[in-house]
């Protein structure tokens, strides 16, 4: 397998045609126009369609048209172009079309900064859109993740017949660093992938004798004997039980140097990778400090935080790029409070030092 | 005497449709015109349905096609999706003049620019039918609407908006046209541009738009019949009937 030397946008625009999406539509936006650049060269090599839509609306409307007649596709944006995705992110969700949402988070609210960060994790996590639907959302914190995350996305969003998320960051998309890229699927393969759903839900024209392809309401579960479609409840117990599902299924983290760590960092993505540096300054210091990170932050990694001694970790460290923290919230629920957990953050472009971090983890210590 | 079937119902109208019309709204004559168009095109099993948001949302249950529901505006863009990715089906959308030419504006204009192979059609009627009769971007100067309680004035309001001269500026698109569902005579044209546009889809000439005048009784607050006249009165004197551009 040949390693190259990748930016983050080219890197998942490759591993995302790779996977067999052909079909992507986007506005531009710093800092991720690359992607749609990308898309655009390579698109037409592979047969596939790129499209410059008028707005983020339009891109993700026209995603959730190719994604209801059975086409792997793509958007992707940076923050308040995700904001203006939420309507068609909800649309997707309702008609439980499979699609890959790809956000590289930027400073907020509003325009807020293009320089990089992780304002967005309740959106990602919490409030897509209007609904209380959920994706599942995976978070690479290195290029080679975002790479694998990206090609893994479309798997998982034709598993469930859901829409997924990528939750990367200005740094990943911007960076360059070596990458070996997951394999091209076949042509057969996502021949196949296509005509199943076609087969079963996806658009293509009524079949005498067989139900309507409809993309609206039927939300993943087919409507009772003799109805048109299944109430609205009906649709909405369907997705939670996917949603349970997905906690027992789907939870992905990481354990860095937990051994019996007394200080435990709580970080996902670039801010994770920045607090491994840290924690091999501390180990190296002799201080025990681990971290627990999360891969995908939906559904969130409740289980390694529960299973936290309270009378073993002094202290858990929130690290972020996002004034106030946003991911704190999910590690207290999951700690039920019993252990203190303070923050380490930094916010719309400003990058969290290794040195800030050996600072605040030694705070805890000398506590 | 040998009997011979002058009239039948479109294949894809069902006998008891889940979801129907007001009394009277032209909605219901639209969808069977085109149904009628899909069963002469022969296209039925090839053709997907892009329901906008409003009364022609409603088309979801009435017409049974594959459809998609779509955001309210978002129907050309939902549109471009498919068609990109299936080139061998025929798309449509339909929508109402505030789905279309309000809140989609902007999609409506860009899938036009960029001559997407699809057919839009747009009903007119001058309200927000489904709402409850709020002013749209067609209402007319001085007619009434619940947020327009005075009529509309151009001094507040501004203008209604003629749609399909709009996308006449534009070079791209391959056929415009507006129709009116309100006679007999009216409603045989209206099928003939409707099933040209079809024709210009199924030959990828590009994108085709057909406007179709339609009334609303129950919002403005008429009987059908008095809609008749106040189309002829008002409605179509503002907005011209035709072809505006066949390639
Ligand atoms: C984003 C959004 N905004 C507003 C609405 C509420 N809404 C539903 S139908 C409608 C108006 C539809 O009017 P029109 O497009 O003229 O169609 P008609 O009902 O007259 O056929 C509105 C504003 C909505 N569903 N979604
Ligand atoms: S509200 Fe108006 S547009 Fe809607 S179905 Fe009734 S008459 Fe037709």
């Amino acid at each position: 397998m040949e390693r190259q030397f990748l930016k983050g946008c080219e890197a998942i625009a490759e591993s995302a045609v790779r996977a067999g999406c052909r079909f992507y539509a986007g506005y531009p936006i710093t800092p991720q126009n690359e992607i749609p650049e990308y898309f655009a060269r390579r698109m037409p090599e592979v047969g596939g369609v790129y499209l410059q839509g008028e707005s983020e609306v339009a891109s993700v409307n026209m995603v959730y048209g190719a994604a209801g007649g059975g086409t792997r596709c793509m958007t992707s944006s940076a923050s308040c172009g995700i904001s203006l995705k939420a309507e068609g992110m909800s649309y997707m969700a309702m008609a439980r079309v499979p699609a890959v949402v790809l956000n590289a988070q930027r400073g907020g609210p509003g325009v807020g900064d293009i320089r990089p960060a992780q304002q967005d994790y309740f959106q990602a996590t919490k409030a897509l859109g209007n609904g209380g639907f959920q994706y599942i959302v995976l978070a690479p914190s290195t290029i080679q993740e975002a790479a694998d995350m990206t090609y893994e996305a479309f798997d998982l969003a034709d598993k469930y017949r859901n829409p997924v998320m990528v939750l990367t960051d200005g740094f990943t998309a911007a960076m360059m660093e070596p990458v070996v890229l997951p394999e091209q699927k076949s042509e057969e393969e996502l021949a196949a992938i296509k005509a199943a759903k076609k087969a079963d839900w996806a658009l293509k024209g009524k079949v005498e004798g067989q139900p309507l392809h409809k993309i609206s309401f039927n939300a993943g579960s087919k409507p009772p004997q003799g109805k048109f479609m299944n109430t609205g409840e009906d649709r909405n117990k369907t997705d939670a039980a996917m949603y349970e599902l997905w906690k027992e299924e789907e939870v992905r983290y990481e354990e860095y140097r937990l051994d019996n760590a007394e200080v435990v960092i709580a970080a996902y993505g670039v801010a994770a990778r920045i607090s491994a540096t840290a924690i091999n300054i501390l180990r190296a210091e002799g201080y025990k400090v681990g971290m627990i990170r999360p891969i995908r932050v939906n559904p969130f990694p409740e289980k390694p935080y529960a299973a936290l001694d309270p009378a073993k970790v002094k202290g858990i460290l929130v690290v972020e790029h996002s004034i106030p923290s946003q991911m704190i919230y999910d590690v207290k629920l999951a700690t039920g409070n019993t252990i203190q957990i303070d923050t380490c953050l930094r916010s719309c472009g400003e990058i969290i030092s290794r040195d800030q971090i050996v600072e605040d983890v030694k705070k805890i210590f000398a506590k | 005497m040998e009997e011979v079937k002058v009239y039948s119902r479109a294949s894809s109208i069902p006998k008891n449709p889940y979801i129907g019309f007001c009394p009277g709204c032209m909605h219901s004559t639209t969808f069977k015109v085109i149904a009628e168009v899909l069963d002469e095109l022969g296209i039925v099993d090839k053709t997907i349905e892009c329901n906008g948001v409003g009364c022609s949302g409603l088309g979801l249950g009435y017409v049974y096609l594959d459809n998609v529901f779509c955001a309210h505006g978002r129907a050309c863009a939902v549109a471009t999706g498919i068609k990109r990715t299936n080139p061998d089906n025929i798309v449509f959308t339909y929508q109402g003049d505030g789905d279309g030419g309000s809140i989609g504006i902007a999609e409506t204009i860009y899938a036009a620019n960029r001559g997407e192979n699809i057919t839009m059609i747009l009903i007119n009627n001058g309200t927000y039918g489904m709402t409850g009769g709020q002013m749209a971007p067609t209402t007319l100067v001085g007619q009434k609407a619940t947020t327009a309680p005075w009529g509309r004035n151009p001094e507040e309001h501004g203008y209604p908006v003629h749609i399909a001269e709009l996308l006449d500026s534009l070079t791209a698109p391959a056929y415009i046209a507006r129709v009116a569902m309100n006679s007999v005579q009216n409603v045989r044209k209206a099928k003939a541009c409707i099933k040209k546009a079809f024709q210009y889809q199924m030959e990828g000439k590009g994108f085709s738009y057909v406007e179709v005048m339609s009334n609303c009784p129950t919002n403005w607050g008429m009987s059908p019949l008095e809609t008749l006249e106040y189309m002829e009165e008002h409605t179509l004197k503002e907005f011209k009937l035709g072809e505006i551009r066949a390639k």
